[in-house]
């Protein structure tokens, strides 16, 4: 009976996430080993010759790029987000609610119109453009748009809420006594955070470097609109396999190359977390 | 003992980052100029343009239409989804958990390609279907997480009290369990919708001939030339986010 109504409520859901979650993402990594078809289809057999063009197209500066562009920017990301969960968890409730909802508000207005208003804003006529000029910071000419810097300054703005809230989590549960305790004891403020803080939320510094790297590794849409042609990610080459040229098997391959990028750090946190779990029971 | 005030400096400059740019936007619907490099008067032209462009419309008519649909759908398995892996520990419950949290940190472009990919496969045309499928797909995980916060807050003895007191198992979930729940079930709906009209990297990927959700018409427009008219939709948008947020908000805090 019980066996029953447990499989009733578990059917739906799971059979759903196994056929259009688990199947395809599957079907990803095994098409990397499928020929392609001139007609933008998949073609018949198996063979590892999809796998030799994509070591051939020379891929290799463009995924040194991506990596590159994430780590900085989850860097930065919890360089802002430190401080803020900081002082997020130490006002009061009220307070705490209305910042937490003005961090979220941005964050679920539609991407497309953040990156929209970035491009508007560092457009050469644009208003930040403009102003620079107008303080004398940079020349008439000055191009904000179109270089990896422009690139970066919107992957922060667009993932730094992935970077506060976890961080916000872990600081409403951290102590803040032993900051007091630490001062009375003679820590400077900054020795205080350093020392007491950052390694008491450790865990969520964590949590928030991990989900910044690996979202911003799959963007192709910033620098799409927001860089030039030198500043392409790897998910840029996923799109225009699958769409310009209209090879899948390759599309796919790059696909699995990206999600074992994603995977590795992933499986390496949840193996530290273990260890380190271990570590503080003991 | 003396508090710094550099953390409340940072969280003021993150936030005056954050809403920059969008103020920037509305600001610059009602402005005259073409690029909102400088302010040129007043005016109303950008949204009277709107008004005329049917394309828009047409593409917000779409979207609203996915979302609906993959929100009700997202809701119902969620809420299943939570239930079951609130109610139950077994082996089968553990993949059911990683199954259902594993799309919370797929990259968007991964999950696009590979839905993509099966379809293509499946030789499935894409479409309506193919959008609501992806749809539900990403957000179910959402409802889950919402609805088992919830759950952990319920307290299961108001469930056999109705019980001893006649109710069969059916009549005790649907008089006690879903009114009590249905706060926690309707916000997880609600954020389903959300991101159901939001997304644009999923969409592109298994979109037709005939399906341009607003965002991917968005896309498009900002390839051409009628930026001004971008921004009073997005004006538009970012008021309607707002009040979606409020509302969530409110739903939140009735506990």
């Amino acid at each position: 009976m019980n066996c029953r109504r447990e499989c009733l409520l578990t059917l739906p859901s799971l059979a759903w996430m196994l056929a259009f979650f688990a199947v395809p993402a599957g079907l990803v990594v095994s098409m990397a080993f499928r020929p392609s078809d001139l007609r933008g289809g998949i073609g018949e057999g198996w063979s590892l010759d999809t796998l030799k063009a994509v070591v051939e197209a020379g891929y290799l500066p463009v995924v040194w790029q991506t990596v590159w562009l994430s780590a900085v920017t989850a860097v930065i990301c919890l360089a802002l987000a430190l401080p803020m969960a900081f002082h997020i968890a130490r006002v009061s409730e009220g307070w705490r609610r209305l910042l937490l909802l003005l961090v979220v508000v941005p964050f679920l207005t539609n991407f497309i119109i953040r990156i929209f208003a970035w491009k508007s804003l560092l457009h050469p006529e644009g208003a930040l453009t403009q102003l620079l000029i107008c303080c004398g910071l940079v020349s008439e000419d000055a191009m904000l748009l179109n270089n990896a810097g422009a690139v970066l300054l919107v992957l922060v703005y667009t993932q730094l809420p992935f970077a506060i809230l976890p961080l916000y989590a872990a600081a409403e549960k951290f102590d803040f006594q032993l900051l007091d305790a630490a001062r009375d004891l003679g820590a400077s403020p900054w020795k205080a955070f350093w020392r007491v803080f950052v390694p008491g939320v450790r865990r969520g510094l964590m949590s928030a470097a991990l989900m910044v790297f690996v979202c911003a590794l799959g963007q192709y849409v910033i620098p799409q609109f927001i860089g030039g042609p030198s500043d392409e990610m790897l998910g840029n080459k996923i799109t225009q396999r699958a769409f310009g040229d209209r090879n899948l098997p390759h599309a796919s391959a790059l696909a699995a190359c990206l999600m074992l990028a994603v995977l590795v750090p992933m499986l390496l946190a949840a193996l530290w977390r273990r260890l380190f779990g271990k570590e503080a029971a003991s | 003992m003396k508090r710094s005030w550099f953390p409340a400096l940072v969280t003021l400059a993150v936030l005056a980052f954050f809403f920059a740019p969008l103020a920037m936007l509305v600001l610059n619907s009602f402005n005259a100029s073409r690029f909102g490099g400088e302010w040129e008067g007043f005016t109303w032209q950008w949204y009277e343009k709107l008004r005329e462009a049917d394309e828009v419309w047409d593409a917000l008519f779409i979207t609203l239409k996915i979302a609906a649909v993959s929100s009700i759908t997202a809701m119902l398995l969620g809420t299943l989804a939570a239930l079951a892996l609130h109610r139950f520990k077994s082996w089968l419950q553990s993949l059911h958990s990683m199954l259902v949290t594993l799309p919370l940190v797929m990259p968007d472009i991964l999950m696009g390609m590979s839905l993509l990919a099966f379809f293509v496969a499946l030789g499935v045309e894409l479409g309506m279907t193919t959008i609501w499928i992806a749809h539900v797909t990403f957000s179910v995980s959402f409802v889950t997480m919402v609805v088992l916060g919830r759950l952990q807050d319920f307290d299961f003895t108001l469930l056999d009290a109705a019980r001893d007191l006649g109710a069969t198992h059916w009549t005790a979930t649907r008089k006690v369990l879903v009114p009590l729940l249905l706060p926690g079930i309707l916000a997880g709906g609600l954020l389903a919708f959300t991101l159901s009209i939001d997304d644009y990297v999923i969409t592109f990927f298994v979109s037709g001939p005939g399906t341009t959700t607003l965002p991917l018409r968005v896309a498009s427009m900002m390839k051409g030339r009628n930026l001004p008219m971008i921004n009073a939709l997005s004006t538009l948008m970012i008021a309607s986010t707002f009040l979606l947020a409020a509302l969530a908000f409110r739903l939140e805090r009735r506990r």
